[in-house]
């Protein structure tokens, strides 16, 4: 028992993990539970920013009309969300919507990527607070773009009002109030953010669920080494929804900024 | 006491309450991202990517205009030749009807010619014939007489000189082979 609490209190944590093994204690000051400006997660999130800055500044200090295999990679990158995501979904004048949703997904992917690269193992998106701000953003970004191009009431009457008949308009209005303007932050936000949390809590649950069972009896040795197995299969599927969910909120972000741009309904 | 410590954390972080803290060092370091990328970046790629796509198109364009230069060169060409060629036939047409000219200058002057000689000859002829004749018709009165004056007497000569009997003989005998 005392063992075990000993393991535990060594930086095993319980069995079954809770949401407090997605706070870890402060870096500065050193192992504080109430401080949250240097921690790991914010920690991870400078070094995403520097490490895409420091990317995409090394690789295009001297852009060549014939790129390098580091331009070529750079370019390739933003070539993607250009031509697949904003020229896609927007058409011609996604163009100049590129750099942020290329900017958006470089850093939804890297923060995301931290949930499986050793020794992170943790996205900074598991926590809400940095899928709320990129949602904050796409929701000012997309209602920002079409109070610019239609005007105040044109804008809201395009995203109101549907064209249907007029006795339904009543159900309909609320409904596009509310999907349109009210769930939309929320489910991108929401969306990142369970899917990262949702992913670090399996992993944990496979890996301490090993470590517990090999603890609990030796006898469950080859279980625990069937959690572990799961948890690389996991890992895999992991690597799966950091990428697609990358992709999703940017492809969502756009098709905001789209419906925000169309003309009618 | 593991465990009421666990469920007593639990009651201290809310996952879905974000902190206020994170909210502020994320807003700060994705501006920072932001503007970095979106300034230095992304527009430099842009521009390598139009500067690519002029650098193709304006490939394509030198290649249209070498090549439409090219065929105005074999277009000149052509017609230079062709231009040529006329002037040659036009050469040899003029030369051949030059000759054919000159063919029958000679001819024509070579016949006047020779139609000119044959006139003198004729002419010559007919003179030399008319003194044959004279002088056969004043040789004949002379004979005609001498041989007369031989059979009837010496004088008839001067008489018949005077009344022009011998012409008018010889104009008879004219007439009559005239006739």
């Amino acid at each position: 028992m005392f063992g075990q609490a000993n393991v535990l209190a060594a930086g095993q944590a319980a069995f079954p993990p809770t949401v407090e093994d997605f706070y870890l204690p402060s870096i500065l000051p050193w192992g504080a539970h109430d401080s949250y400006w240097v921690t790991k997660i914010t920690a991870m999130v400078w070094i995403a920013v520097g490490v895409l800055i420091i990317f995409f500044l090394a690789s295009y200090r001297n852009p060549q009309l014939v790129p390098t295999k580091k331009q070529w990679f750079a370019e390739s990158i933003y070539g993607f969300v250009r031509n697949n995501i904003a020229v896609d979904m927007i058409g011609h004048q996604g163009v100049r919507f590129a750099p942020y949703f290329t900017t958006l997904f470089c850093f939804v992917l890297l923060t995301n990527a931290f949930a499986i690269i050793p020794f992170f193992q943790i996205s900074p998106n598991s926590h809400i607070a940095f899928p709320a701000i990129l949602a904050i953003i796409s929701y000012v970004l997309f209602n920002y773009i079409g109070i610019k191009k239609h005007g105040f009431v044109k804008y809201f009457k395009n995203s109101l009002i549907p064209p249907a008949p007029w006795y339904i308009l009543p159900l309909l209005i609320p409904i596009e109030l509310f999907s349109t303007f009210i769930v939309r932050p929320f489910s991108l936000a929401v969306r990142l953010f369970a899917n990262m949390f949702a992913g670090h809590m399996l992993l944990l649950v496979f890996t301490l669920g090993g470590f517990a069972m090999l603890s609990a009896n030796a006898w469950l040795a080859p279980v625990s080494v069937l959690s572990w197995v799961m948890t690389i299969a996991l890992t895999f599927l992991e690597f799966l929804v950091i990428v697609l969910q990358a992709y999703v909120f940017t492809v969502l972000t756009a098709s905001y900024v789209q419906g925000a741009l169309a003309e009618e309904h | 006491m593991i465990f009421l410590a666990a469920e007593g954390g639990e009651s201290t972080h809310n996952p879905i309450i974000p902190l206020w803290q994170e909210i502020v060092v994320g807003s700060v370091a994705f501006a920072v991202l932001c503007f970095v990328l979106m300034k230095f970046v992304f527009p430099r790629m842009e521009q390598t990517f139009q500067a690519r796509v002029d650098a193709i198109e304006g490939g394509i364009k030198r290649a249209e205009a070498a090549q439409a230069e090219a065929n105005q060169l074999l277009e000149q060409y052509r017609a230079q030749l062709a231009e040529a060629r006329t002037d040659a036939a036009k050469i040899r047409d003029d030369a051949r009807a030059d000759a054919e000219g000159i063919r029958q200058d000679i001819l024509a002057k070579a016949r006047e010619e020779s139609d000119r000689v044959i006139q003198a000859g004729k002419d010559a002829l007919a003179a030399e014939r008319a003194t044959i004749v004279r002088e056969l018709r004043a040789e004949v009165g002379t004979i005609a007489v001498d041989l007369a004056s031989k059979i009837v007497g010496e004088s008839l000569a001067d008489e018949a000189r005077r009344k022009g009997t011998v012409d008018r003989f010889l104009s008879g005998l004219e007439s009559t082979g005239a006739r």
